[in-house]
């Protein structure tokens, strides 16, 4: 280990210290800051409580996407407190001169899928926005992490944050990931294997074939459920993957600044003697489609696996077990493959951008959807809605009896009218099954786009290898 | 503007016996469409609180007249998930001012500072213990030292010291708040920006 050797976690975070308080935080400079509906508005009434006014506001973007409908967009809200939000967005913006992807605004789209595909976030940059989900960014070489309304307040009037410098995990992938397994898969089998909190206090960089070898797309969901092991963000270095995804975005450096810019980004990457405070090391061979049976997304098993027996488990995680399997009606030692699906919901910022349409849609190409489901597709962004409509991949899906919304959070979290009924079975692309998250008493599956589209089509939990099989 | 100050504490608690309490649970989305700060103690742990028909579910800790006071204890990783603010808004707004537990998630532990709610960090042992205590006498009273990080047991001579950042638990000794300490310091900020290209 030399000493000097750094991670592209300490080249950033050194390059944004601003100044640091003796045995205390340090002032972090933030490069991009995005905001939203929901967590934005107390963050403004307080800056107007002080008399502050916003320090850098080309720096902040904005977009609606947590309470926005994702059909009849041309309609008013018909929630009034929603809509309220809405427009005090939209105020606030023009108030202080911060750049607003409105509700219909051809870019709009969730925050963390418009971002990268704008190039407004770019590697080496600090990146944050109320939403703990910020984590995505992290798989374009930057430091991006969720903050509190406090702290979106704090970045408003001063571009920055005080911080204490998380520790420093590695997560090495190796190998490469199996036909008809994804990222997400890979995500749920980290987390399921280590739990929800294993990364508390940290941040994670992942490392490896299994990882280089991925789309920015996937990188992003990998980054993206970072925080559902409790890290503070996920960060992928930049390599050529990252700089091909960039290039030529409307925000991204063009010409000699672009040349300049790359010259930078290519000594991000850790170096070989850089010391981490934990590091982890997962076999992407052998991960295998993956669904979640409970209430954390750590409570994950294999398509053809079983719900685990609870009489062996420790009491606290029995007690947990016990109360989520109620919660799910489910019991232990079920399989849960064959299970009932009644919903089924491809979207989010973790599961939402032209990738997972596409991988969906090539599952359930020249089938139809099964009767009795509801599904819910929902594009990550305007763009993503257009890539899909152009590419074909909307038609493959009209043709096998979907719909295909407006962008949004969606059923992620059901601010908006997409809510799960009490009681009914809902096969998720997005990242949190807790209790009531897609609506009081929605019982979530999480899972990828593959083992969705699976669902989607038999009306019932299925290893998505299957389907892809009979295709043959 | 300032926080409230906070040096030390004598109250009963409340013993919420559950592990990785998620920030839906604390306030479920539904109920973030308010563009204020206050308000939201009537709705936390809505869903664990009330039934269908928006009766008290007896089943609850917070439903149980036994367990009164403002300091509330619970299993590790608490407020995990979401960043919402609004987790440790509910919790200020309900009347609580401690939350004890043997972890906490990152991104609601600063939500709770920065909002003079104080977080402390015990031992799972010391934890498994407290319920203990709480669940068999609920009348217990703890007292939390902030100046001296000192959480005590009263009566039963059970104290274990916490760990606080000293910058933090100086703002909640003196009420001071961050967004004021970085406005002070634009001036540096500024500076900073010059000499690194980013203006």
């Amino acid at each position: 280990m030399a000493l000097n050797d750094k991670t592209i976690f300490d080249k950033i975070w050194d390059a944004h210290i601003v100044h640091t308080i003796p045995s205390g935080p340090s002032i972090l400079y933030i490069d991009r800051h995005y905001i939203h509906e929901v967590t934005s508005p107390q963050a403004f009434e307080g800056l107007k409580k002080r008399g502050v006014s916003v320090f850098r506001p080309g720096r902040t973007f904005a977009v609606a996407d947590h309470n926005v409908p994702t059909r009849h967009r041309h309609l008013s809200l018909s929630d009034e407190s929603g809509r309220e939000q809405i427009e005090m967005l939209g105020e606030n913006c023009q108030r202080h001169g911060i750049k607003l992807f409105s509700l219909d605004h051809p870019q709009n789209g969730i925050v963390h899928v418009t971002g990268p595909e704008l190039g407004i976030t770019l590697p080496g940059m600090t990146v944050v926005c109320g939403d703990s989900h910020t984590s995505t960014h992290g798989a374009l070489g930057s430091i991006a992490f969720g903050i509190g309304t406090s702290e979106v307040e704090m970045v408003l009037a001063s571009q920055a944050l005080l911080q204490h410098k998380p520790r420093q995990m590695r997560i090495n992938v190796e190998g490469e990931l199996q036909e008809g397994v994804t990222a997400k898969d890979l995500m749920l089998h980290i987390i399921s294997t280590v739990s929800t909190e294993c990364a508390a206090g940290y941040f994670v960089e992942y490392t490896g074939p299994g990882i280089s070898k991925l789309t920015m797309d996937s990188r992003m969901t990998v980054c993206n459920m970072s925080i559902e092991m409790g890290a503070r963000g996920g960060l992928v270095a930049p390599d050529n993957v990252t700089f091909d995804y960039v290039k030529g975005k409307e925000y991204a450096p063009s010409g000699e600044d672009w040349d300049r810019a790359l010259d930078r980004w290519e000594k991000l990457p850790t170096d070989a003697g850089a010391f981490f405070d934990r590091e982890l090391s997962f076999d992407a061979r052998k991960v295998e489609p993956m669904i979640t049976y409970g209430t954390n997304p750590a409570m994950a098993v294999e398509t053809g696996g079983m719900i685990p027996e609870i009489d062996r488990m420790e009491p606290a995680l029995r007690a947990a077990h016990d109360k989520a399997l109620r919660y799910m009606g489910f019991s232990p030692g079920e399989k849960v493959k064959g299970k009932k699906v009644d919903y089924v919901f491809l979207g989010s910022c973790t599961n939402g951008r032209i990738e997972d349409l596409r991988a969906f849609a090539s599952l359930v190409k020249g089938r139809k959807k099964a009767e009795g489901v509801t599904v819910w597709i929902v594009p990550g962004s305007m763009q993503v809605r257009r890539q899909a409509c152009d590419e074909g991949v909307a038609k493959i899906l009209e043709d096998a009896g979907f719909e295909m919304r407006y962008p949004g959070c969606s059923a992620c979290l059901a601010m908006n009218e997409d809510k799960i009924p009490r009681g009914k079975y809902a096969v998720a692309t997005s990242n949190r099954n807790f209790e009531g998250r897609q609506g009081p008493g929605a019982r979530t599956m999480l899972a990828g786009p593959l083992t969705a589209a699976a669902a989607a089509i038999t009306g019932k939990i299925t290893d998505p290898r299957e389907l892809q099989q009979n295709q043959l | 503007m300032p926080i409230e100050k906070f040096t030390t504490l004598i109250s009963t608690c409340v013993p919420l016996y559950a592990e990785n309490v998620d920030t839906d649970q604390i306030i479920p989305a539904r109920f973030l469409r308010s563009v204020s700060r206050l308000g939201f103690g009537e709705k936390l742990f809505y869903d664990w609180r009330y039934d269908r028909q928006g009766n008290h579910r007896k089943d609850f800790v917070m439903n149980d007249y036994r367990f009164k006071g403002e300091v509330l204890v619970a299993g590790k990783n608490f407020g995990c998930g979401s960043s919402r603010e609004h987790a440790a808004w509910a919790i200020i707004d309900y009347g609580f001012r401690v939350v004890v537990s043997s972890s906490f998630a990152d991104i609601f532990r600063n939500n709770a500072l920065n909002n003079g709610l104080l977080t402390i960090e015990l031992p799972e042992r010391f934890l498994e213990r407290l319920f203990n205590i709480i669940k068999s006498a609920p009348s217990t009273e703890v007292k939390v030292d902030l100046p001296r990080q000192l959480f005590e047991v009263l009566g039963g001579g059970l104290v274990e010291e916490f760990e606080i950042p000293p910058y933090k638990k100086k703002c909640l000794l003196k009420g001071y708040d961050d967004i004021d300490y970085l406005v002070s310091h634009s001036w540096l900020i500024e500076k900073w920006e010059k000499q690194n290209n980013k203006l």
